[in-house]
């Protein structure tokens, strides 16, 4: 049988902190090519998930492999093969952009001359060849993110870590980085990344396992998903909280919707169909003498997400 | 358009990996000239300091003691500097630079090895400083070059097998400040309880007996008998036997906690 080997293949994989179950047995099989997302919260375990399949951490116990390798006894053998963006811009900050890219030419094999080839190569590539000679300190979120990204890349990898590439990045950024991603992806690399936004999962990857308390609660494509959760969430900021109850009954009982309350006193969260239902709800609620401070149509966010998914808010998940 | 093309590069070598990381040690120190602070005000400090306080009461004359000296402050400043390297450990691990280092193909330790070299380039300028103060002063090593040269070559041994410690010490150590709290409750005893400034037989039994197995002791024997021209052959051997002791015990303990931290 000549099979392309998978890009990540876990069995039951589980790592334990103590007694943290921090990745709680989790199987996943993941083809090459494309980008995969892992979506969860803060603490889910996607960081433990990805420093185990990097060969950073050894699993408790289960078993993962990285393009056909063993991530316990092939771990240089993987380590040949991908390469890791942690969460925490893993460069090192007195030295300047073209230094950590030459360091890591070099360290990879790289001649003198060519180092400074490759180097230079990818700091025009990100848009850094004017601090190219800058300490990284006095680089902003997105250029470190950037260079941090240009350095997994020195030699091609075939496949990619991003531990949540664009936490805490301004919108431009957030932008600069996915169009990285997708360029690395068009070049054909295989992508595993991290992120806490459903909306970046829906924009780059291909298929999503949503994770919480370590296990994975739901796998799909980014429409699978959202068809799950329901494709549009009305978010209604009722003015007077004492008409939050009034409102939520009219549309529970008159117009048979499923609707929400949040840890927002104010706020009221509805599954629509489309945009002409959202307005003849809006009708019938201010009809009734109810103001509305606001209202917005969108796309769920992970929090309704993960209501949708385990009937508990983020939040209430946190405080567990 | 922005991933390499072409064959990937052939994997490097131990050492050539180790040299690569001991370039990063030195771009640090032209990027970050401060830390130099303390491998040039310690010398200094220490040398002035201890020369005029007590020469006149220990050896009758500040020259007459300065002989005595000035080889024992030699190691005292580089192994009290050694803890250092402790700490720009527990700092490369607080950041996310140590996670790139590890996840690549490369020889593991070479990232240690590297720092290492690197530190070895600070504890020369130290020793360089100190002699030269030393010479101002009206130090007269009478092994010349050749035995100054030797005494500080038996020094960074000593000091790149001693600083595997603070390698281990900076993996373990919560925060900075409980690792000066932990590299002085070491480093006062193993440098002060020492033949560094008096001979230990003016010191009571039990003193003595510690001092005589203080491994800064026969460090200090030796590095004064190579700059004096009379090399000891003992205790260069048991301060080579220590250092490797040093290495043998610390390296792979560094090593583990590098490859297992979280």
């Amino acid at each position: 049988m000549n099979k392309i080997p998978l890009a990540i293949e876990t069995e039951n994989i589980t790592r334990y902190f103590k007694d943290v179950k921090a990745v709680n047995g989790i199987s996943l099989k993941i083809e090459t090519g494309g980008v995969y997302g892992i979506l969860g919260p803060n603490g889910a375990g996607k960081t433990t998930l990805i420093r185990m399949l990097a060969t950073l951490l050894n699993p408790t116990s289960g078993s993962g492999k990285v393009m056909g390798y063993d991530i316990v006894t092939e771990k240089e053998t993987i380590r040949r093969l991908v390469s890791l963006t942690g969460q925490f811009a893993s460069v090192d900050e007195d030295l300047t952009g073209l230094e950590n890219l030459l360091l890591l030419a070099k360290l990879l094999g790289y001649s003198g001359k060519n180092a400074k080839k490759r180097a230079l190569e990818l700091l025009s590539g990100f848009g850094l060849t004017d601090a190219a000679k800058r300490q990284v300190k006095t680089y902003s979120g997105g250029m470190r993110r950037r260079l941090d990204i240009a350095a997994s890349i020195v030699v091609r990898p075939a496949l990619i870590f991003l531990d949540e590439p664009t936490t805490g990045l301004d919108p431009r950024s957030r932008n600069q980085v996915w169009d990285i991603i997708r360029s690395l992806v068009a070049d054909g690399t295989t992508v595993l990344l991290t992120t806490q936004y459903l909306d970046e999962a829906d924009q780059l990857a291909g298929k999503i396992a949503v994770i919480d308390h370590g296990k994975v609660i739901a796998e799909g494509t980014p429409s699978q998903l959202k068809a799950s959760v329901g494709s549009n969430v009305l978010r209604l900021h009722i003015n007077d909280a004492s008409e939050v109850e009034k409102a939520h009954h009219i549309i529970a009982h008159n117009m048979n919707l499923d609707v929400q309350t949040n840890s927002d006193p104010y706020l009221l969260t509805i599954q629509t169909e489309n945009v002409s239902a959202a307005t003849s709800l809006i009708t019938e609620i201010t009809s009734a003498g109810i103001e509305i401070s606001r209202f917005s149509l969108g796309q769920p966010s992970l929090d309704e997400v993960f209501l949708a998914l385990t009937g508990k808010s983020v939040e209430e998940e946190n405080v567990d | 358009m922005l991933l390499a093309h072409g064959a990937r590069p052939k994997p490097i070598n131990a050492i050539t990996a180790s040299l690569i990381f001991g370039w990063r040690a030195l771009l640090k120190i032209k990027h970050v000239p401060e830390q130099l602070f303390d491998v040039t005000a310690f010398p200094i400090m220490f040398t002035l300091l201890f020369t005029y306080m007590f020469g006149g009461a220990i050896a009758g004359s500040t020259e007459e003691y300065l002989q005595y000296l000035l080889p024992g402050i030699l190691a005292q400043t580089v192994v009290m500097i050694t803890m250092y390297t402790g700490v720009a450990v527990n700092n490369d691990i607080r950041k996310g630079v140590f996670d790139r280092f590890r996840s690549l193909p490369v020889w593991q330790p070479s990232v240690l090895v590297g720092a290492l070299l690197g530190d070895a380039a600070r504890y020369t300028i130290s020793s360089s400083i100190v002699i030269g103060l030393g010479m101002i002063l009206g130090f007269k090593p009478e092994g010349g070059f050749i035995g100054v040269f030797f005494a500080v070559a038996l020094l960074l041994v000593f000091s790149f097998s001693l600083s595997w410690i603070w390698t281990s010490i900076g993996f373990i150590a919560r925060s900075q400040e409980s690792l000066f709290f932990l590299s002085f409750v070491v480093l006062f005893p193993l440098t002060f309880a020492s033949n560094i400034f008096v001979d230990p037989e003016t010191m009571p039994s039990w003193l003595e007996a510690f001092v005589n197995v203080n491994p800064v002791t026969w460090l200090v024997t030796a590095m004064r008998g190579l700059i004096h021209g009379v090399p000891d052959v003992e205790s260069i051997g048991i301060v080579l036997i220590i250092s490797a002791t040093l290495v043998g015990i610390f390296g792979p303990i560094t090593m583990f906690l590098f490859r297992n931290k979280k």
